[in-house]
């Protein structure tokens, strides 16, 4: 078995060994969910860490560099927490993907399992597994502090006897053991010598024929080959019609042979567990956090306290994010001030400055909710309470096709739908969270605000209703309509998408502790990072093309309208800043994006829109924020003018019949077309990033955008004509 | 134990337990669930404490062992966790 093992490992090096020993060391980390896994990652990367993407999946490849002793330097993969090597969801079968294929340019050298002493039994199911794969290994055993506490003694040396591989006892959240951990890494590791179970002697031809076709060095590898082949990405056609004949020849009975060999395995375990475990209860009391358990999914008391954080969410991301995005605002506007002034006028400058620069703003401005969000996710994850979270509403997603897992993001949907939708991650089953990346974007995010805010105050009468304020209520109804529409879709969806996964809902409850602040830093920072750089070359490059349009115009007009406006401007003796306001918007207007709005007047006409909403249409299309300044400029009220100068000037607007363009009717068949509609380019950009596929985003562009005209055509036809 | 008697005795399940109460796994009544409730360390002959219900009944929440760890999980996926007598 050694041997043969030596021979595999050599031919994936390939020939010449000096060549092998100056390659770095490639260490897969694995582990059961909550066993201390990626605070040993962060423990061994520190800020070293890349987020890249495994082939073929969505799931993110997490690795970094870890200086092991002076002199060498090791690669280190972060692998999603598995319970076992049999996956249960896309995440997991990345796992399988690389570990399965010896052959692969990324296969690790050896792999740390970390371990959690206090759950000795259940996390050994998942070593003895990698162990009789063959794979070197090391046994990072974490919390043996927890467990010291609970009564549970553990001896080392009889431990790394029965096993067969080192021990090294650790605690990843404070950081003790793990330099000793770091030294046993860097030594050579020889595959375990100690098989845990063997394959029934009935499944013995099946899994010699596979080891032989394939070359594999373990005999566990071939009937893995024979469980998994139709879901291994690196088997060609051939190869898993090969595995597939063999299993039909055989009559091999994959789901009674993995849960014998899982009940074979926990027999074993129990045997070694007797042997290096001994248990001396002190007295049987209560874990703390079954205890905390109580209040906090208390049937009234849980939904409370739950309020009570979502309403601290919201307080960060509404109120505290307004400083740091102001001061970006500013400092871009300050920036793009200072390079107007500095270099030379001309088409280039304008491009830097009202492409590039607004667009980067665009992007910028998004980072302080951003950060907030996934700093306030972080803490609730690491400290456990999210997992309490999905099991309070669970029973009340379901109806809808959403699973209690469904809530965080579209609670995060209200601030922002880009982090919303990368927080969708943790749901396992594809359909509950494809279902929740596609409705996330209806909940009313932070950027429908000054659109809600300018036409509400617009139409609606500054009342009371009761102890409510009108303004407020419509406001409210907004939202609701919003949350309503998202749900409705998600029930949609759950009709038409035929399950072909079946959705579970099973997870362990993490015990409950204090977070760790340097993981909480590093969620931020890849967060941001992944943001910045995703979604921010969307977004820049179609602010730059948006400003082209609403820039130029075709052949001459635009020269004509604004010798026109300067006529105009000495008859009625405007002053110079009155003439700047006028000349852009007759620029405007005759820009290609003017053009478009007029084109597009004949389409949106059964909504009540004109060519100049249609205008604002066109550019709120990239982000829906960019509504009122649009509006503005087309109203010529100029880019410094406030809120209440643009409702100011919209009141006095004067339809074809002389009286207020601005009706009731009119104004909420624009609010209900933004509520719906899908104007956010780096939504899109997101949902594309996490589906890997551009069916998603432009079903959501399709279906939002239809939506919200259908919704539009209804408010006016029924109200407005 | 002549014929199979026509009416299968409804069997009692880990969803059947009272809040507080235990049991033993007795065994795993659906084949695909039974995988990922073994891999979870629902194996025959641990002992099962409900520990808590969700506020509207569902889910569950599952101590298993001797207060090693808690599970949540669906009633229905409870129910496919058999009891002995």
């Amino acid at each position: 078995m050694a041997e043969a093992w030596t021979t595999a490992a050599a031919a994936a090096v390939g020939p010449g060994a000096p060549e092998a020993s100056a390659r770095p060391m490639r260490i897969a980390l694995i582990g059961n969910p909550n066993s201390g896994k990626t605070s040993l990652f962060n423990q061994l990367t520190g800020l070293n860490q890349k987020v890249g993407n495994f082939p073929g999946v969505t799931v993110d490849r997490k690795s970094g560099w870890a200086q092991l002793t002076p002199a060498r330097r090791a690669e280190i993969v972060d692998l999603p927490g598995t319970y076992s090597l049999y996956p249960k969801s896309l995440d997991e079968r990345v796992i399988t993907d690389l570990l399965y294929d010896p052959s692969s340019t990324s296969y690790p050298d050896f792999v740390v399992v970390t371990v959690d002493a206090s759950n000795l039994r259940r996390s050994l199911l998942l070593f003895s597994q990698l162990a009789d794969l063959g794979l070197p290994a090391i046994l990072a055993l974490n919390m043996t502090d927890v467990a010291a506490r609970h009564g549970v003694h553990i001896d080392l040396g009889a431990l790394e006897a029965e096993l067969g591989v080192p021990v090294v006892p650790m605690n990843a959240r404070s950081g003790s053991g793990v330099a000793a951990l770091k030294i046993v890494m860097a030594e050579r590791l020889a595959a375990p010598p100690v098989r845990f179970w063997q394959p029934d002697s009935a499944v013995h031809p099946l899994v010699q024929r596979l080891r032989s076709h394939f070359q594999l060095h373990s005999d566990y590898l071939a009937l893995h080959y024979a469980q998994q082949a139709e879901y291994l990405a690196f088997l060609s056609a051939e190869d898993r019609a090969y595995v597939q004949g063999l299993v039909q020849e055989y009559a091999f009975d994959g789901t009674a042979q993995q849960a014998s060999e899982t009940i074979g395995r926990y027999a074993r375990i129990n045997e070694i567990l007797l042997e290096t475990v001994t248990v001396t209860r002190t007295e049987q009391r209560e874990p703390v956090s079954n205890r905390i358990d109580r209040v906090l999914t208390h049937r009234v008391g849980g939904y409370l306290i739950f309020l009570a954080v979502l309403f601290l969410l919201f307080q960060a991301i509404f109120a505290w994010a307004q400083y740091p995005m102001d001061l970006i605002d500013q400092g871009i506007g300050a920036l793009s001030g200072w390079l107007q002034n500095t270099l030379p006028p001309g088409p280039l400058t304008r491009l830097l400055t009202e492409g590039v620069l607004a667009g980067l703003g665009g992007v910028l401005i998004f980072i302080p909710q951003i950060a907030l969000l996934f700093a306030f996710l972080a803490v609730l994850e690491e400290t456990g309470y999210m997992a309490r979270v999905t099991f309070l509403m669970d029973k009340l997603m379901r109806p809808f096709g959403l699973s209690g897992k469904s809530v965080v993001p579209l609670i995060s949907g209200l601030a922002c739908a880009v982090p919303a939708i990368m927080g969708a991650r943790t749901i396992e089953s594809w359909k509950d969270r494809m279902i929740t990346i596609f409705v996330t974007p209806l909940m009313s995010c932070s950027a429908r605000i000054p659109v809600y805010t300018v036409l509400v105050a617009l139409v609606v009468p500054d009342e009371r209703v009761g102890f409510f304020n009108l303004r407020g209520v419509v406001l409210m109804g907004l939202y609701l309509l919003g949350l309503l529409s998202a749900l409705g879709s998600a029930w949609l969806l759950k009709v038409l998408l035929k399950a072909r996964e079946r959705s579970y809902f099973i997870m362990e409850f993490p015990v409950y502790k204090w977070p760790r602040w340097k993981n909480v830093g590093l969620t931020i920072y890849q967060k941001v990072q992944a943001f910045v750089w995703q979604a921010g070359q969307v977004i820049v490059a179609i602010s730059v093309l948006l400003w082209g349009l609403a820039s130029y115009g075709p052949g001459q007009r635009q020269e004509v309208a604004e010798a026109q406006a300067r006529r105009e401007a000495a008859v009625h003796r405007w002053t110079p800043a009155e003439l700047g306001r006028q000349v852009a918007s007759a620029r405007l207007e005759n820009s290609y994006a003017g053009s478009f709005g007029h084109a597009l007047e004949p389409a949106i006409r059964p909504l009540g829109f004109d060519w100049k909403i249609g205008i604002a249409l066109l550019t709120s299309f990239a982000a829906r924020e960019v509504f009122v300044g649009t509006m503005s400029t087309i109203y010529s009220v100029g880019q410094d003018a406030d809120m209440g100068t643009v409702q100011q000037k919209l009141r006095a607007e004067k339809g074809l019949d002389g009286q207020p363009f601005f009706t009731p009717a009119r104004a909420f068949s624009l609010l209900v077309f933004y509520v719906f509609a899908m104007q956010c380019m780096s939504t899109l950009a997101v949902t594309y990033r996490e589906t890997k596929s551009w069916r998603w985003p432009a079903a959501q562009l399709v279906y939002m955008t239809g939506l919200a005209y259908a919704a539009s055509v209804f408010v006016w036809q029924i109200w407005g004509s | 134990m002549a014929a199979p008697s026509p009416v299968p005795t409804p069997r009692r399940t880990a969803r059947d337990l009272r809040v507080g109460e235990t049991g033993t796994i007795c065994c795993l009544e659906d084949p695909v669930m039974a995988l990922r409730l073994l891999d979870m360390g629902c194996v025959p002959g641990v002992t099962v404490r409900l520990s808590g219900r969700a506020p509207f009944g569902d889910p569950l929440m599952l101590v298993l062992g001797d207060e090693e760890y808690t599970l949540s999980l669906r009633g229905s996926e409870a129910a496919t966790i058999l009891l002995k007598d």
